[in-house]
């Protein structure tokens, strides 16, 4: 199929972007998005222009780095796929495709598609971790009974990637489906426990600082998340700061 | 504790409590406002207490104030930080795909029923204060009204088609805000999935109901008054 991409380009953190568009022929439908970008940067590389800059590193959605805004939802119009799984059957010969990159004050562009999200690596050293010393005194992983329903609760919220779409989807830009994610997923567990009251504090903290925005429960985060991370996340996670505070 | 409230989360609970009384006050004030349909004794009655019980006017009254101007300063504050937290906005955003048009435009609902809460204030609120705090009269009677003045005032008011109309664009706003607002203050609350189906079901009961009823009160006396 052929195709009008519109896509946002800007030379570095500095500089002012603007869309420009490109135009790229014969892109199989079978292709995932990233490597249609793959076919319009090596289009780009033959004319002697500057290729596209994107994030990507495992292109099979665990990883968590690839990051566009593509038609005006986070990873496209595809529902629980990253970009890299999206794939191009999602579009029709023709198309005009607009490209940008994740939108938010916490996540300066530094170049043309690439944000930077260290503020989520911030936020999780302020607590998404617990304090155990694992070398040389490992217990067996059935000395602690835990539940199957609160395991099964940990683990959808651990399957979080981290790709910041629930930010860039966010009309306040907010995080806190991401650290929803994170508070919950050591909340449910026993050994979560001991640093529960400082983790969610030490987070929610963290994540004011970073500036994103406030909650408003619109659940677009919730749609858009490629693994599916629930609302009831960001619920745990406020009933875990009312519980650290009073 | 205090720290509590001047993190995000804290100031959506804050934004959520005070929803919470609000929602409370307005089904008071529908309950009121209803019996004037089927009894203007009866609403005259009710009107007077709640006008002259010294509680309600002093504990109250005060608290009510507080909380609205409360909920639309918190609202206010919150949607300029939001609005920078963003940065630049995007060329093509298809909201419509994962929010309702209702939760990306608390805002604007939220003006309308600012604009409205100070046409009734002008309209009800400013004459009672007029009345009672500086003319100092708690009699609930008026020249050449039989009885209360309460019900008489209601019918007044709703003479004008003008008003009536502006009473009627201003609930169904109220519905809009209500129909996100009152689970979105439950979610904030920390409620749980398991009882969202029923709440979202209350939810929309009582964003429907509530606002229309007031509709048809404010009809009911336009088409009435004699
Ligand atoms: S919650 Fe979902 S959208 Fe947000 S960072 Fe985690 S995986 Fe991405
Ligand atoms: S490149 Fe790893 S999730 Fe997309």
């Amino acid at each position: 199929m052929n195709l009008t991409l519109k896509i946002w380009r800007q030379k570095d953190s500095k500089a002012k972007g603007q869309m420009v568009d490109y135009k790229v022929t014969e892109i199989s439908e079978h292709m995932s998005f990233l490597e249609m970008m793959d076919v319009l940067n090596e289009q780009l590389v033959n004319t002697g222009e500057e290729p596209v800059a994107f994030d990507h590193d495992c292109r099979e959605g665990i990883c968590g780095m690839c990051s566009m805004y593509i038609n005006g939802e986070a990873h496209g119009p595809d529902r629980g796929v990253t970009t890299c799984q999206l794939h191009m059957r999602m579009f029709k010969d023709g198309d005009t495709i607009t490209i940008e990159p994740f939108r938010a004050a916490a996540f300066p562009v530094i170049k043309d598609l690439v944000v930077d999200r260290m503020a989520f690596e911030r936020i999780q050293q302020a607590g998404g971790y617990i304090s155990v010393n694992t070398s040389g005194n490992t217990q067996d992983a059935n000395s602690l009974p835990i539940s199957k329903h609160a395991a099964d609760e940990a683990m959808d919220a651990a399957t979080c990637i981290g790709c910041g779409a629930c930010v860039a989807t966010c009309k306040n830009s907010s995080a806190m489906l991401f650290v929803g994610a994170k508070v919950s997923q050591y909340a449910l567990l026993p050994q979560g426990q001991v640093e529960a009251a400082d983790r969610v504090r030490n987070m929610v903290a963290q994540m004011d600082l970073e500036g994103f925005g406030n909650c408003t429960n619109t659940g677009a985060c919730e749609i858009e998340c490629p693994k599916g991370i629930s609302l009831e996340n960001i619920a745990r996670m406020n009933r875990e700061l009312m519980k650290a505070s009073i | 504790m205090s720290g509590f409230f001047k993190s995000s989360i804290g100031r959506k609970v804050a934004m959520a409590l005070s929803a919470f009384f609000l929602m409370f006050f307005l089904l008071q004030h529908f309950a009121i406002n209803l019996l004037s349909v089927f009894s203007a004794d009866l609403f005259n009655e009710v009107s007077h207490f709640m006008g002259t019980n010294w509680l309600i006017q002093f504990a109250l009254q005060p608290v009510l104030i507080f909380g609205v101007v409360f909920h639309f300063v918190m609202g206010f504050i919150l949607e300029i930080r939001n609005k920078k937290a963003q940065g630049v906005s995007y060329a093509k955003n298809n909201g419509a795909a994962n929010s309702t048009w209702m939760s990306r435009n608390m805002i604007y609902s939220g003006i309308a029923i600012l604009a409205f809460i100070i046409l009734h204030f002008i309209d009800f609120w400013f004459p009672e204060i007029n009345v009672k705090f500086i003319q100092g009269d708690w009699s609930g009677v008026h020249e050449g009204v039989e009885g209360y003045r309460y019900f008489h005032e209601l019918q007044e008011k709703f003479v004008s088609p003008i008003r009536v109309g502006a009473y009627v664009i201003a609930f169904v706003f109220l519905g809009l805000h209500l129909l996100h607002g009152f689970t979105s203050a439950f979610q904030s609350m920390g409620a749980t999935a398991g009882r969202k189906k029923t709440l979202q079901n209350i939810g929309t009961a009582y964003s429907i109901i509530i606002p229309l009823g007031f509709i048809i009160i404010a009809l009911f006396h336009h088409l009435n008054h004699h």
